[in-house]
């Protein structure tokens, strides 16, 4: 083919853990094999969003979607794909509602259906390639700002686009922007929060990892409206690919003069670091990340007063999460008017999710706010895994709520989801389907809030943990009706007395759980039963001796031998309910559906 | 001054700008209890006893560190409050020994105080408690974890009082302890043993270590006094049972050094009684010494210090002086050897 192609081959973490880094070395020699290096090149870019269909790899510019490449698909891929321009079928996504391969990206619902504004790079570009930022308008927006613009009006144009802070609490950025800049200081910081840390979020993760400049530019902008010179992007230790590319691009922008000393001879001057984390969840609140910065312990500390007063150092500073940042050149390039044509009355522009449990697609996604949960489920989710009844779907994380299906209408954004007993938080969303126990998911969660308390406060040091041992007990059916009422008051207590968001909000997913499956609860406690057959103290497996064949598959591979019976003596088998350890093994084993649970 | 008016429970009180919540309910004797609080450290907003609701805020903000604003309607002990507080409490003491019996804190304890007002039973959360080792390496201070409440006032009366900083928490969430760093006993850190972290204490995790055992404190009457180990004039209360020193407590009221004391003076009063103690002057006759009245040890002295003095001058005389001395008695010393003996050979055992 005479058209020059380019081959986009994800080289984000997600498909990096699961081979894509040795595909890019395999394609470039295959290519070189077949003498297409000329019109063909190879880029690993940053997350493509598809993450549990990886590897993932993009052919420009026909935008042919290719899943889950192994290096033994590589030749064919060139040899088909590249040189006769052919479809290699067996790799290409099958739509669950057709069952038919699609290839075309604009015809895969996963991609169609979102409006991608944070992530326009993400996939794209080289994220190690400053000019691959450049040549997509990359640092226009700092420029526009500049040369054209005073900081007061940069902080009206990003009030005006009514982005609201998308590391969860949704506080209107430029109004928070306001605070800093007006506290009077001969010194201000600006931070970039990246210490995401909520289960199954990894949004912040693939903008540092697939496209840093933006962030970088963001932070320009940023500090340019605040006053601020100096910057830090405290991320987790446990992200190093964000951090590496981080780095990359901050020595890139270096050299090219976006960052230092008088910046594009402006007169501003802006110096940027990387922290990192040593992974804390509560160093995402922002006052304990402060301190962590400072090399104190990771605690957050009563406020006011708030950091735009009394920061860093002491020092007025402003903080923002990663996604917030990155949104900030978009609006500066296109205007505020053009930004808030999206999105809801008061939840403006898009969010990222990041979607994941039992749906048919997986990974990251990007819609205005206002999208219906079904849509993000059902359309770009493509439904749930497996034909299976969607049972809730968990939003914001340990912070967040669950909420069951007549609430899928909801349009997703800040004060709907706040309503709902939900949040938007850093944007974690987990599908769940007829086998999910509530139960289970809250003590889950609970799990987690309580092993990231700081200890701090009583309510969340102590309370948490006595939320998680009332929950666990239930779910090994010792649970009592009085427990919910427990629960109830002191998830209560603690969401109104904890000092910091970690604590205010860990009560959460009980709160939602006890809200909408109060049933679940019930059933674990009156009937001792697990309406999900989920929580292994409630089951009991039996096998039927109409439907036995004697086949003894079960026995042989019961691990506690608790299995018993002989065709011989046509004797049927029966399971030593004393001994069981109800792993599900002897019901998977059978072929005949002999084996039941309950 | 700017007066801010505000309504607390009710009732219209004045307070001067920049008092906090806390601090205008006690000024009005309206009683908020408090476990991390206390007036001579920065306040934490910790343990969260002392929330209160406030109309237009949201969730119940800790009125030790939420200043107080013009027309704040304040409520201290509506029901939401008091179920807030003793949830808290129960957290708590779920997580608390109850040797209450035993406790050398018992009559003193703020946790048990509180609990008994309250209405605590200790038996709602039932669960895990903590099992740590008892630091009770050294002479003075015995450290039980297991009836830390967390309210780190003991660091910071460490940072802020003493200035020595060994203190910190340690771990996270439910297994947060506090100690020294690498979680050494106090013996192997860098501890002064001023004792600051156990006047703070609001149970039973610090405690003096001499006392143990020797009198419930309303068995024990304070007597304040000067400490005599040297010329600082720290105050403290002496803890008097039976006539008896048993030990000494700092007291926030004294003008001096408030709850600040040092090694010397919280834990070094048990030589009163010490057996090595000198009565009488000595004085030594054919090598050995021997006890004698004062008018003879006194002319005594007169007489060689005018001999010496007679035949070798002045400056053949010197005074070292001792730290333990009052700042008078240092005065009256070297006025001594300056007028009466006729040199500025003076010096002091803590000059060095």
């Amino acid at each position: 083919m005479a058209e020059n192609q380019r081959i986009l081959v994800c080289a984000g973490t997600g498909c990096a853990s699961s081979g894509a880094l040795p595909i890019i070395d395999i394609l470039n020699d295959e290519i070189k094999r077949q003498g297409l290096e000329e019109t063909v090149t190879v880029v690993g870019t940053g997350c493509q969003g598809f993450c549990e269909k990886g590897p993932t790899l993009v052919i420009e510019p026909q935008q042919i979607l290719y899943t889950r490449v192994t290096g033994e698909d590589v030749a064919e891929i060139v040899s088909q794909e590249l040189v006769k321009g052919e479809r290699v079928e067996r790799l290409l996504l099958v739509d669950q509602a057709t069952q038919k391969p699609v290839s075309s990206m604009a015809d895969i619902r996963f991609f169609s259906k979102q409006h991608r504004i944070v992530l326009h790079n993400c996939g794209v570009i080289d994220p190690k390639k400053i000019e691959d930022y450049t040549a997509r308008d990359g640092y226009k927006g700092i420029e526009k700002a500049l040369k054209g613009m005073s900081p007061e009006e940069v902080m009206e144009e990003v009030k005006k686009s009514g982005l609201r802070g998308r590391g969860g609490a949704g506080f209107p950025t430029g109004v928070k922007w306001g605070f800093c800049r007006s506290t009077p200081s001969d010194k201000k910081y600006i931070i970039c929060n990246a210490d995401e840390g909520d289960p199954g979020a990894f949004m912040d993760r693939s903008v540092l990892e697939g496209d840093p400049h933006s962030v970088i530019e963001g932070m320009l902008i940023g500090a340019y409206a605040i006053g601020a010179d100096e910057g830090y992007v405290y991320c987790r230790a446990e992200y190093p690919l964000a951090i590496k590319n981080l780095g990359i691009a901050i020595k890139q922008a270096k050299e090219a003069g976006y960052l230092g000393d008088n910046i594009l001879g402006s007169g501003f001057n802006f110096h940027l670091k990387i922290f990192e984390g040593a992974g804390a969840f509560v160093c995402g609140e922002e006052t304990a990340l402060m301190a962590s910065i400072e090399g104190k312990r990771g605690m957050p500390r009563v406020r006011p007063p708030f950091p735009a007063v009394s920061g860093l150092w002491g020092k007025p500073t402003n903080i923002n999460n990663v996604e917030t940042w990155s949104n900030i050149p978009h609006i500066l390039r296109n205007g505020a008017d053009w930004y808030s044509q999206f999105g809801t009355e008061k939840s403006k522009g898009t969010k990222i999710f990041a979607l994941t449990g039992k749906v048919n697609n997986t990974g990251l996604v990007e819609v205005p706010m206002g999208t219906t949960l079904r849509e993000i489920i059902f359309d770009i989710g493509d439904g749930i895994q497996g034909g299976k009844k969607f049972k809730a779907v968990q939003i914001g994380g340990p912070s967040g709520g669950c909420l069951p299906e007549d609430m899928l209408d909801l349009a997703v954004d800040y004060d709907t989801l706040t309503q709902a007993g939900a949040m938007v938080g850093s944007g974690g969303l987990v599908i769940m389907d007829e086998t999910t126990c509530m139960v289970d998911i809250a003590r889950y969660f609970l799990n987690f809030s309580k092993k990231e308390s700081c200890g701090k406060c009583t309510p969340c040091r102590e309370g948490t943990t006595r939320m998680y041992e009332i929950l666990d007990r239930i779910t090994k059916g010792e649970g009592k009706e009085e427990d919910l009422d427990t629960l109830e008051n002191l998830a209560i207590t603690i969401k109104e007395t904890s000092l910091c968001g970690l604590g205010q909000f860990a009560p959460s997913p009980i709160l939602a759980t006890l809200k909408y499956f109060r049933h679940e609860y019930l059933a674990h406690i009156h009937d001792h039963k697990c309406p999900a057959h989920n929580c292994t103290a409630l089951l009991s497996y039996s096998i039927d001796t109409e439907k036995c064949k004697m086949c003894s598959l079960c026995a042989k591979n019961c691990p506690t031998n608790c299995i018993s019976g002989d065709k011989k003596t046509n004797t049927p088998y029966v399971i030593d309910v004393e001994n069981c350890i109800k792993c599900g093994t002897c019901m998977d084993k059978c072929k005949f559906g002999a084996v039941s649970r309950a | 001054m700017e007066w801010l008016t505000l309504t607390i429970d009710g009732r219209e009180v004045s307070v001067p700008k920049g008092t906090t919540v806390l601090d205008a309910c006690r000024m009005n004797n309206i009683p908020i209890p408090t476990l991390c609080h206390a007036p001579e450290l920065t306040s934490a907003g910790a343990c969260r006893l002392c929330v209160v609701q406030i109309e237009g805020m949201r969730n119940l903000p800790p009125s030790c560190v939420t200043q107080v604003a013009q027309g704040m309607k304040v409520e201290t002990q509506n029901p939401k409050v008091r179920n807030a507080r003793k949830t808290i409490l129960e957290l708590l003491v779920a997580n608390h020994p109850l040797d209450c019996m035993t406790c050398q804190k018992m009559g003193d304890c703020s946790l048990a105080e509180y609990a008994y007002d309250y209405g605590v039973t200790g038996t709602v959360y039932q669960g895990e408690k903590r099992c740590l080792p008892i630091d009770d390496g050294n002479p003075f201070i015995l450290r039980d974890p297991n009836k830390c409440i967390l309210c780190g006032k003991c660091i910071k009366a460490c940072t802020e009082i003493q200035g020595k900083s060994i203190l910190d928490f340690s771990f996270r969430g439910f297994d947060t302890q506090v100690g020294p760093a690498f979680n050494l006993p106090y013996n192997e850190s860098d501890c002064d043993f001023c004792g600051s972290c156990v006047s703070v204490c609001p149970v039973g995790a610090l405690t003096e270590k001499q006392m143990a055992g020797k009198g419930r404190p309303w068995e024990v009457s304070k007597v304040q006094t000067t400490c005599p180990f040297c010329g600082v004039g720290c105050n403290f209360d002496l803890n008097v049972k039976d006539g008896k020193v048993i030990g000494v407590t700092s007291n926030p009221e004294v003008p001096v050094n408030g709850k600040a004391l040092c090694v010397k003076g919280r834990f070094g009063m048990d030589m009163i009684y010490s057996d090595n103690r000198i009565t009488t002057p000595l004085i030594r006759k054919n090598g050995e010494l021997v006890p004698a009245e004062w008018d003879e040890a006194l002319d005594l002295v007169a007489t060689k210090l005018g001999e010496i003095k007679k035949t070798y001058g002045p400056n053949s005389i010197a005074a070292l002086s001792s730290a333990h001395c009052t700042n008078e008695e240092n005065y009256l010393m070297q006025k001594f050897m300056r007028a009466v003996i006729g040199t500025n050979n003076v010096d002091h055992c803590a000059r060095t």
